[in-house]
């Protein structure tokens, strides 16, 4: 079986010449079929920044640098436009962060779906109002006529999320990009939607790149999971091994750091900032090393 | 007995809300009959998903919303119903610390005026001196270098910023605060920094804390004391260590089994898992 998503040392630049700054310095990583994992970091880690290089849909200032992310062994990255627009949306779905914007405030949720439905499957208008009404369903939405024809200020936070993961599952993706999904719900609901998502993946046999800043989540919803810091890979491996024994000491310092409800206020340790800088300079350390190397 | 600083009895607030086919105004609810007792020197945490009426019942506490129906005892004096000029001499005791420190300070302002402003407003500041050491002391307290008086809020980063909005709602040694999400934002690494500097602070300055927060498990590490707020009810409330071990009512228990712990939990995915008693999880501290 080919690997879904494997991405060999992907070096990605913001900005030009004097002025760029590297945002992901040499990342590796690979997805299997079916298989969910964990890209996890603190703000500024590149941990959006790459699940954004796998969708095409990096900022119009940045520039891969170096590097390979091969789709079903096919390069992503030589492909010709056409070619890659077939398959985002398609093959590749996202599950993006804030529901409340990636929603066209303007549209009703029916027609949202619809559109995404005979574009890519090229569904009669009908058809695809029929199917958007089984995939709202899917997504344990009761009702699913009547939120068709809602439009998205008129349904919750939760609501909107689950619409935006029928809709990234709508056309069968083997790969699917989870951009911190869950950031904006209450916990309650954060339940609801990770049940969901592992409930869709099963069912579409998709594997997941899950972003997320929540070793909580990763525990859960995550077989496998990767470290990055300062768009490094600090850690990575299976979920359980990683929680149970973290070999480098970053994880350690933020599994330290996570409070945790079962457990007394005693545990809480904060990350040490010298930890903290130490691993920014051996980022800074290793940029000046490859801008010796290319000039 | 103890001594309370802060106690609401039957505290309730309404929105007037024009509602269904005539427009016709009506009130909604939004915090329901609320009694709480803060003991001088302790944490309450307040917590509640969104639409649970903890930032309202916060803004309550502080009088930036005027009660409904129902009353607030601050150090044995009803403020529930008083004016704003009555409350005057009070607001410097009582202060607020918001969620979002990007907007709760002012980007045009260096900190050294941002931070002294309460006190040149009560008429504490003697000269543009005596600014200066004030802030740099404040700043000072929670752990900043006193050269960022002359910094813009925008120079810092989230954990500092949220420093330098403690910083202020200290600047007049107030009593009671009402700090309301202020580690949300923030990545775990500076979050336990924020906790921790509360914890010191409010140890050193023998301050009293209202600490409103969607999160069960950051009010565990700061909390003396927990009220859980659903749909503006406060539906259980009591010792942190006895919620956490044997919560009584069933919407606490759901809040507490829907928090993902960073252990690896076969089932917990599963539709119906039940609530465990945490301590009883096994998982060895």
């Amino acid at each position: 079986m080919t690997t879904t998503l494997s991405i060999q040392d992907l070096h990605v630049a913001i900005g030009k010449g004097a002025r760029s700054a590297n945002v992901l310095r040499g990342v590796s990583l690979e997805l299997r079929p079916g298989e969910v994992r964990g890209l996890v970091g603190e703000s500024g880690a590149g941990k959006s920044m790459l699940g954004r290089a796998v969708l095409g849909l990096l900022p119009a200032n940045a520039t891969i640098a170096a590097g390979r992310i091969a789709f079903e062994g096919r390069d992503l990255i030589a492909m010709p436009e056409p070619e890659r627009r077939s398959l985002f949306g398609r093959r590749i779905a996202l599950i993006p962060q804030d529901p409340m914007t990636s929603l066209n405030p303007v549209k009703r949720v029916g027609a949202q779906i619809a559109m995404l439905l005979r574009h890519h499957l090229g569904l009669s208008k009908r058809d695809a109002l029929a199917r958007a009404a089984e995939l709202l369903s899917e997504v344990a939405i009761r009702d699913p006529r009547r939120v068709l024809g809602l439009y998205p200020h008129e349904i919750s936070g939760g609501m909107r999320q689950r619409v935006l993961i029928a809709m990234a599952f709508a056309c069968d993706p083997s790969l699917v990009i989870a951009d911190e999904p869950t950031t904006a719900l209450d916990v309650t609901v954060q339940r609801q939607v990770l049940q969901l998502v592992e409930r869709l993946r099963q069912r579409h046999g998709a594997a997941v790149l899950f972003v997320t800043h929540d070793l909580g989540v990763v525990a859960k919803i995550c077989r496998t999971m990767t470290v990055l810091h300062a768009g490094r890979v600090l850690e990575e491996g299976e979920t359980a091994d990683v929680l149970a024994k973290p070999r480098h000491p970053y994880t350690r310092a933020l599994l330290a750091a996570t409070p945790r409800a079962d457990r007394p206020a005693e545990a809480l340790r904060p990350v040490p900032p010298a930890l903290i800088d130490s691993l920014w300079a051996e980022a800074h350390r290793l940029d000046r090393l490859s801008a010796m190397a290319s000039s | 007995m103890t001594d309370i600083l802060l106690r609401t009895g039957s505290l309730s607030f309404a929105y007037p809300e024009r509602t269904g086919l005539f427009r016709r105004k009506a009130l909604r609810d939004v915090v329901k009959r609320v009694d709480l007792a803060v003991p001088r020197g302790s944490v309450l945490g307040l917590v509640g998903e969104s639409g649970s009426g903890k930032t309202t019942l916060g803004r309550l506490l502080v009088r930036l919303l005027k009660p409904t129906s129902g009353g607030i005892q601050f150090d044995g004096v009803e403020i529930g119903g008083i004016s704003e000029a009555e409350m005057r001499p009070l607001r410097a005791r009582i202060q607020m610390i918001f969620q979002d420190p990007q907007s709760s300070l002012n980007p045009r302002l260096r900190l050294g005026v941002t931070l002294t402003r309460p006190l040149k407003v009560y008429g504490h500041i003697r000269g543009r001196r005596d600014q200066r050491d004030r802030a740099a002391a404040l700043l000072d307290l929670v752990g900043l270098p006193t050269a960022f008086v002359d910094r813009y809020p925008h120079e810092l980063s989230g954990g500092q910023r949220q420093r330098a909005g403690i910083a202020r709602a200290l600047a007049l040694e107030p009593d009671f605060i009402v700090a309301d999400e202020i580690v949300s934002g923030l990545d775990v690494s500076t979050q336990a920094h924020i906790l921790l500097l509360l914890r010191e602070l409010r140890a050193r300055l023998g301050l009293t804390l209202v600490f409103i927060s969607h999160d069960l498990s950051v009010v565990r590490v700061l909390c003396d004391d927990v009220a859980i707020l659903h749909r503006g009810e406060v539906v259980e409330y009591g010792p942190v260590a006895r919620i956490f071990s044997a919560p009584r009512d069933d919407y606490t228990r759901q809040l507490l089994s829907a928090i993902p712990l960073p252990d690896v939990e076969p089932g917990w995915l599963d539709d119906s898992s039940p609530f465990v008693p945490p301590q009883q999880q096994g998982s060895a501290a």
